[in-house]
């Protein structure tokens, strides 16, 4: 009923009218309005900010004071970097391919001379190829992909198999080999950096835009663009505003690839004329709608197929150079559809160019749909997978009054009485990803390889960079939860603490044999009975430990 | 009253008439007066992603889609290795589908066209979710059609409803037991102190949503372990394709051979949305010729492999939506509406093309640039429910959708 009163009140445009005052205050559940406190708050809150509290950790929030230390992970800039790990992380996030880029073929032509290529016909362009020395005539071939596709059936088999080999070559072949490990070392710089970093709130953040915001990594060109993308398109804004955000985005190499934006252009663009082989080339609709369905409006967010249409239309030519090389992005002007659109009922009058899309987005980031739809993207993710609407309406509408400001919206919903409830304690069920990390934060377990990790975690449902849709990873805990995952989550607890995890060594002699006391010591609070008696007699620690981080308790943060 | 025994002499008389009948035909027709102990079994393959289904069951005689497909249309039917496999002089495969054709000739798959979900999404997870939850433009239904399937027991077996894959689907979430199971060998608790641990905690917790699940896999790996134990070699020669698609069909087959109680199956199969460069240099190279090889080999296997058993056992096939049908500029298609559904086994009245045509002029299209729907998915799913499944509760499958119209794909 709620839902669709939004809705109703958005279709008529005066969604700014909407005041959460007139909400009865009824509409939260009640569970949503018992407070917890002291040292439950604090567990609760390091359970959300953080990928777990290690030892130490909840004695050193209450020291600092709970508000102090949520205003210090919401100011990372505050916090010391920290040069081991930065250094440890720092050639699994380099962008592969230099090597590539530098042997990419070259035509020994002059300008001129290429031109003249491009505007002669096949048989032409063999006349003039047969000119030249043999390697050059590869070299050129290799170089021009329009020339080759057109003059290749005349070429000898062997020459063929030359210009073929040399136009791949070791572009190709970067591509392929990075693109092998291209996911798996970014899923080992981010287990490092969720262990370790003490920045902890912006790797969770960089985990909730990257995955609102999510290429593929196993997708073509993406396998060598989304080291680039996570580091400097996700990190810098992850607590900035929207607005740049989605701009960054939208400028990526890695997401016009991944939504295929890069080949859309306008039907009637003049280049069509005068390249036959682009004939035929057109729009392409897929980022346009997952801009609004995914990264803005929300799917019931107001849109419709037109608009769908409008926006990939003010996209046209949003674009990247050479995907196998690492882009960069380009808008090319002379594909960009030229005409009038209308987008959301507002007119982006012909004649524009790179700044049409720049409006759609302007549109897009002050949408009232978008406050909401990413407001309560974040309260599922830090609050409970129904979060309370009157806590969503409150981070919406500090969305709207401070034109997206994430730093504001967070700090909204950190400090709202939902958030520290009774409601919102331990309803969350962890991903994978948090809880492999946080039962290795718990054990203080020393990781001095990750990649075993970096492939364990798509047992547990959790493949990281390779969510093929762009939908991401759901923000609902009890997505996670099935049979198969769940018994990988107790193969991982045991293997852990048993020290069967390659690369991962736990201090066993740590633990306390007596299973309550080891429950304090890597749940920080007391195991329930149903746990305890299951464990029963079992006094061999690093088994009792195992079992701890296996249990239904662990399992939730 | 539908009657078991008359559809399975009906189908058997369409399928001599087809050409050369099963070697478990006879011996069901014969067995068919004594009541069977072996359940019927559904498995439902989703093509996630959105499958161009106007460039998989082709139709050849639709002079439109040549106009609005020219860099993408298959050839018509001329014999050679990249032309459509004709199957009825209007529609053909193909020619990666090339597998299924002899299933097709043998009377064993049908094929529906101009099929899907009434709802205009447009939204790869939200129609998906609609296909799964059976309960299109309803986004709050949170269990799935295939979970609603299965009729209520006192003693369900735990491995009656199996997903194949680390994800339990939205269509088999609900009240009736149900598993994923990412693969057989590694579906168990490797630490044996740590397996009767935590069976006891997870039947014990007070969490519900973990006790359920945690109940739910104890049972389910203790059944699978035994089944496990012995080594397994596809029969008659199946050879499946290694990838995931039919990997997770053998072991699909592998548990129904082992009587171990399955009703319900599921698996998936991602990366169906072409939306550049779809089709390669030619129509038997690029992404999906890839991807159907790859399909059609993997149902191919999957039936030989089990052989007499397929008389038990139905295959289909969904996804989300088609694809526009006209091509779009990056020689690709975009997101569109009505698509194609496959039904493989041995109930199955097969060898033809079910659905009604609704041609491909601009006026026939769907908002001017889809195919249109002549059957909603829900006539194909609840037609194998009630009359393979048994199950008559169309109305709690299906809800809000009591009266299907049966395309009279079985019996």
């Amino acid at each position: 009923m709620r839902k669709f009163f939004n809705i109703a009140i958005l279709s008529c445009g005066a969604a700014i009218l909407f005041n959460d005052a007139i909400l009865p205050a009824d509409q939260e559940s009640p569970q949503f309005t018992k407070p917890i406190t002291g040292d439950q708050a604090v567990l609760h809150a390091l359970g959300r900010l953080t990928f777990g509290p290690r030892p130490g950790d909840v004695e050193k929030v209450k020291e600092m004071g709970l508000n102090r230390w949520i205003d210090l992970q919401l100011h990372p800039d505050r916090i010391p970097r920290d040069p081991e790990l930065a250094a440890r992380t720092q050639s699994l996030e380099d962008s592969p391919a230099p090597a590539a880029l530098a042997q990419r073929p070259r035509t020994p032509l002059s300008p001129r001379q290429a031109n003249a290529l491009r505007r002669a016909t096949a048989e032409e362009d063999m006349f003039m190829l047969s000119r030249l020395p043999e390697n050059e005539e590869v070299q050129v071939l290799a170089a021009m992909p329009l020339i080759r596709q057109r003059v290749i059936a005349m070429l000898t088999p062997e020459l063929q198999a030359k210009v073929r080999a040399a136009a791949r070559g070791p572009l190709v072949d970067a591509v392929k080999t990075n693109g092998k490990q291209a996911g798996q070392k970014l899923a080992q710089a981010k287990f490092y950096r969720a262990l370790e970093s003490d920045r902890q709130l912006e790797e969770v953040l960089t985990d909730f835009w990257f995955n609102h915001f999510n290429v593929d990594a196993g997708k073509g060109a993406d396998r060598i663009l989304t080291a680039a993308y996570e580091r400097d398109v996700i990190r810098p804004h992850v607590l900035g505003h929207f607005r740049d955000l989605l701009e960054a985005t939208a400028n990526s190499p890695a997401m016009m690839f991944y939504l295929d934006n890069w080949q859309s252009v306008s039907p009637d663009a003049a280049v069509n004329r005068n390249r036959p082989k682009q004939a035929g080339r057109g729009l392409n609709e897929n980022y346009a709608r997952e801009l609004m369905e995914l990264h803005t409006l929300g799917v019931d967010g107001g849109y419709t197929q037109k608009d769908v249409t409008e926006v990939a239309r003010c996209f046209t030519g949003w674009s990247v150079q050479t995907p196998r090389l690492n882009g960069p992005f380009v808008y090319r002007d002379a594909v960009h559809d030229k005409g009038e659109k209308i987008v959301l009922g507002v007119r982006i009058p012909a004649g524009g160019g790179k700044s049409d899309g720049e409006r759609v987005l302007d549109i897009l980031a002050r949408h009232p749909s978008t406050a909401r739809h990413i407001s309560r993207e974040l309260a599922q993710r830090f609050v409970a997978d129904d979060p309370p609407q009157p806590l969503v309406d409150r981070m919406a509408k500090t969305f709207r009054d401070t034109d997206g400001d994430i730093r504001a919206v967070l700090a909204t919903m950190f400090n709202s009485p939902e958030f520290f409830s009774e409601g919102a304690y331990r309803a969350k069920l962890k991903t994978p990803f948090e809880m492999m990390v946080s039962a290795m934060r718990a054990t203080g377990a020393a990781v001095d390889n990750s990649a075993a990790l970096a492939q364990r975690i798509a047992t547990l449902g959790e493949p990281l960079y390779r969510k093929v849709e762009p939908t991401g990873y759901s923000n609902a805990g009890e997505d996670w939860i099935n049979s198969a995952a769940l018994v990988e989550r107790m193969n991982f607890a045991m293997d852990l603490t048993a020290n069967r995890v390659e690369g991962v060594k736990v201090d066993d002699s740590k633990f306390s044999a007596d299973p309550a006391q080891a429950a304090r010591e890597l749940l920080f609070t007391n195991a329930s009975q149903q746990t305890l008696d299951a464990i029963g007699a079992q006094s061999d620690p690093a088994v009792v430990a195992g079992m701890l981080l296996g249990s239904p308790d662990f399992q939730r943060r | 009253m539908f009657s078991r025994r008359l559809f399975l002499k009906s189908s058997a008389v369409a399928m001599f008439g087809a050409g050369a009948a099963p070697a478990w035909l006879s011996r069901a027709l014969y067995a068919a007066d004594a009541p069977s102990p072996r359940k019927k079994i559904l498995v439902a393959i989703f093509q996630r992603g959105a499958m161009d289904g106007l460039n998989v069951v082709v139709p050849h005689g639709e002079k439109a889609y040549y106009a609005l497909r020219p860099n993408l249309a298959i050839p018509r039917p001329d014999g050679t290795p990249d032309s459509v496999i004709d199957l009825d002089g209007f529609f053909g495969l193909h020619p990666s589908l090339a597998p299924l054709k002899p299933i097709y000739d043998a009377g064993q798959l049908g094929i529906v066209q101009a099929v899907g979900s009434p709802d205009p999404t447009r939204s790869h997870f939200d129609a998906q979710d609609f296909m799964e939850s059976g309960t299109p433009g309803e986004k709050t239904t949170s269990d799935g059609w295939l979970n609603r399937a299965l009729v209520e027991e006192r003693k369900p077996s735990p491995v009656r409803a199996v997903s194949l894959g680390p994800e339990l689907p939205h269509a088999l979430r609900g009240h009736n037991e149900a598993v994923a199971i990412d693969s057989l060998n590694s579906f168990k608790v490797g630490d044996a102190r740590g397996a009767s641990a935590f069976e006891a905690m997870y039947g014990d917790t007070h969490d519900q949503v973990l006790k359920g699940t945690g109940r739910e896999a104890f049972d389910a790996v203790k059944r699978v372990q035994a089944v496990e134990k012995s080594p397994y070699t596809p029969a008659g020669g199946a050879k499946y394709p290694n990838g995931k698609l039919g990997q997770n069909l053998m072991q699909i087959a592998r548990l129904i051979k082992a009587n171990v109680g399955l009703e319900v199956a599921f698996t998936d199969v991602t990366g169906w949305d072409h939306h550049v460069n779809e089709v390669g240099a030619k129509p038997t190279v690029g992404q999906l010729a890839n991807l159907l090889n790859d399909f059609g080999q993997s149902l191919a296997a999957f039936y030989t492999d089990l052989g007499d058993r397929m008389a038990d056992v139905s295959v289909v096939t969904m996804s989300e939506f088609g694809r526009t049908a006209k091509e779009n500029g990056t020689r690709g298609t975009d997101h569109g509406h009505a698509n194609v559904m496959f039904a493989m086994g041995g109930g199955i009245k097969g060898g033809k093309v079910y659905g009604d045509w609704p041609g491909m002029e601009r006026e026939q299209l769907y908002e001017s640039r889809d195919l249109n729907l002549t059957t909603d998915f829900r006539d194909v799913l609840g037609e194998l429910v009630v009359r393979h499944l048994g199950n008559r509760q169309i109305a709690s499958v299906f809800p809000g959708y009591s009266q299907p119209k049966f395309r009279d794909l079985i019996g």
